[in-house]
């Protein structure tokens, strides 16, 4: 478990220090889901990597407990909403409506394509 | 304890602990109302904890940074729980590669849909551009969109502020608006959540079906990165 949780943060930190060498422009986080997906691929194909947090599923254990509290991990970011409350007041309805509208527009907009261009694939498949 | 009650307060009100303990039950609590509603999507559990601790620190008046000291170190799990979306990607990874293109041509329609929409309901709603500016990157996680909004000199908490009431909004509004379109494939209704609503949306798509949160983490970092480039020509095309 400990191992696991140390290989989630070595990738973290690689991400990170690779983002701020080279300033890309990504998430270092982001970077480092793509480091631990290439070692779990890297672990099937050489079984000398299978060793450690990458045996018995250690590290996805370690993984699915994150992720069965993701909400939990937006609640201090959210409670700044207090910081923010003049703003609120004068701004609140239109900011409130201005992201309720371009959300649902943005839903709609990425399922729909996401949809159409299955079917279009699909179609040439049978073709 | 015996001269003054208030010292004791004084003194648990600046250390973090208390202020992670309320963190941690608060949202214990809302997220047990969510299981007990049966993940009715208004019983959102991050929108509920998050008034509820809100309204604490203004009753005692208690200052953000105060309260940030102890948050934090859940806060800071955020960036683990990114890295730690390989594995159900890694699980998942043959229907994933599976719809690779409909994934792709979604992300490029979506991200481009949600920065246009905004800045462009934002300038018809009259708003200052500063706020304008802050809302562009409200659909990826906080710690990007804050990144943003600081290479933009907008305000990066306004931002963060943005990101959540979006996460929030989206992650109640998918499941009744999916449901009326009638699309019932759960890697679309996921990769759309992901992307529109980033996190918080992915802690949706999870509660409601596995894959659905598989395509809604891959369409929350994939969305990080486009978003990245897309704000600032968006901003330079669309802003007074």
């Amino acid at each position: 478990m400990l191992a696991s949780l140390g290989l989630i943060l070595l990738c973290q930190l690689i991400g990170e220090a690779v983002v701020r060498g080279l300033g890309l422009p990504m998430p270092g986080p982001v970077l480092g889901l793509l480091l631990l997906l290439i070692l779990l691929l890297a672990r099937d194909r050489f079984a000398l990597l299978a060793r450690g947090p990458l045996r018995d599923d250690g590290v996805e254990t370690a993984s699915k407990g994150l992720l069965a509290h993701l909400s939990l991990l937006f609640v201090p970011a959210g409670v700044g909403v207090v910081q923010k409350l003049d703003l609120l007041a004068s701004h609140g309805i239109a900011i409130i409506l201005v992201l309720a509208l371009s959300v649902i527009v943005t839903l709609l907009a990425t399922v729909l394509t996401f949809r159409l261009v299955s079917r279009l694939l699909r179609q040439q498949d049978a073709r | 304890m015996k001269d003054n009650p208030f010292s004791l307060w004084v003194y648990l009100s600046q250390s973090p602990l208390l202020w992670l303990t309320v963190t941690l039950l608060v949202y214990a609590s809302t997220d047990a109302v969510s299981l007990a509603t049966r993940r009715h999507p208004l019983a959102n559990p991050v929108l509920h904890a998050m008034w509820i601790v809100g309204a604490f620190l203004l009753l005692t008046g208690t200052s953000y940074t105060t309260y940030f000291a102890g948050a934090q170190f859940v806060h800071f799990l955020l960036g683990p729980a990114t890295v730690a979306l390989a594995v159900p990607l890694y699980e998942n990874r043959k229907r994933v590669v599976a719809s690779i293109v409909p994934m792709l041509v979604a992300l490029v329609a979506g991200s481009v849909t949600a920065v246009v929409s905004v800045v462009l309901l934002a300038e018809l709603a009259g708003l200052p551009r500063d706020v304008v500016l802050s809302l562009a990157p409200k659909s990826v996680t906080a710690g990007v969109a804050m990144g943003i909004a600081e290479s933009l000199h907008a305000d990066p908490s306004l931002a963060a502020v943005a990101v959540i009431l979006t996460g929030i909004m989206g992650a109640i509004i998918v499941t009744p608006l999916m449901n009326r379109t009638g699309i019932t494939d759960f890697r679309a209704r996921g990769f759309a959540a992901g992307l529109a609503a980033h996190g918080i949306g992915t802690a949706r798509a999870f509660q409601v079906d596995e894959i659905a949160g598989v395509f809604s983490g891959i369409a929350m970092s994939l969305n990080a990165l486009v978003t990245s480039f897309l704000v600032p020509l968006a901003v330079t095309l669309l802003v007074r």
